[in-house]
C-alpha cells in the first residue's frame, strides 16, 4: 500500500525532497526496516539515515519508535528532534 | 476554552492575554519566549509539522486543562522567519487561584518543547545550521510525569 512520505528540516535537506511516495515490499512491517528499506534508495536517502540516533519519527501524525508497525499507515515523517519554544 | 495557533504574524500579546480573562479565572499566567541574538543570530527561522504541530499543542493544552481544572488555556507560536527581540512563542493559563495558573503554565512550555514538531534554524554571518535538541528539555518535560 502506498505511503506518503515527509521529511523536515535537515532530514529533507539531505534527502532532497519533502515528500515522496513510496510503495515498500511486503515483509517491511516496522518503522526501522522501512528506514533501511528507503537507505538503499538512493545515496541522498543513505546520508540522511546514516545516524538513527539522530532520527525522530511520526506515523500518521503521531511521535512513533523505530520498532512501531507500519501496518495500514497512510503518512510517515522523519525528522530529528524537534526544537520547539 | 482552548485556543491554539500556529502562525507566520507577530503575535498580540495585549490580545492574547485578554483571550483568556474569562469569568471564574482568578488568577492568569503567561509566558513569552523571544529570539536571542546569541552568536551574531541575524534570523530564526521556523519548520514545523503543519497539521501534526496544531494536534499536539492541542494535546499539551488539554492536557493542562484537566490536570488543573483551567478556565482557559491559550498557547501561540509563530513558524517562518522571527528576528532577535521578537516573540516566538506565547502561553497563557487561566485558572480560579494562582498556584493552578503558574504550574500549568510551566507544564504548557515544557511539554510544548518535547511535543510539538518545529525546529529552529539560525541563520548568521557564517551561514545556516540547524538547532540541536537539548538533553535538559526532555528532563524537564519529563519531570511532570
Amino acid at each position: 500500500m502506498a505511503i506518503e512520505m515527509l521529511y523536515f528540516a535537515w532530514v529533507r535537506e539531505v534527502v532532497g525532497t519533502g515528500s515522496e511516495r513510496i510503495d515498500p515490499p511486503a515483509g517491511i512491517e516496522t518503522l526501522g526496516a522501512l528506514i533501511d528499506w528507503l537507505a538503499d534508495r538512493s545515496a541522498a536517502h543513505a546520508n540522511a539515515f546514516a545516524d538513527r540516533e539522530r532520527l525522530r519519527a511520526a506515523i500518521d501524525q503521531s511521535f512513533a519508535s523505530p520498532d512501531a508497525p507500519i501496518a495500514g499507515a497512510r503518512e510517515i515523517a522523519i525528522f530529528p528532534p524537534v526544537t520547539g519554544g | 476554552m482552548i485556543r491554539v495557533l500556529v502562525a507566520a504574524e507577530p503575535i498580540d500579546v495585549a490580545a492574547e492575554l485578554a483571550s483568556v480573562e474569562v469569568d471564574g479565572a482568578g488568577g492568569i499566567a503567561s509566558f513569552i519566549g523571544r529570539v536571542r541574538a546569541d552568536d551574531g543570530v541575524s534570523t530564526l527561522e521556523l519548520e514545523h509539522y503543519p497539521g501534526m504541530t496544531e494536534a499536539a499543542l492541542r494535546r499539551v493544552a488539554e492536557g493542562a486543562r484537566d490536570r488543573w481544572g483551567l478556565a482557559a488555556v491559550t498557547i501561540v507560536h509563530r513558524v517562518g522567519a522571527i528576528l532577535p527581540g521578537e516573540r516566538i512563542v506565547f502561553v497563557a493559563t487561566a485558572a480560579v487561584h494562582r498556584r493552578a495558573a503558574l504550574d500549568a503554565c510551566a507544564y504548557c512550555i515544557d511539554r510544548l518543547k518535547t511535543d510539538a514538531p518545529f525546529w529552529k534554524r539560525e541563520v548568521t554571518p557564517e551561514g545556516a545550521r540547524w538547532v540541536e535538541a537539548r538533553a535538559g528539555d526532555a528532563a524537564r518535560a519529563a519531570d511532570w510525569g
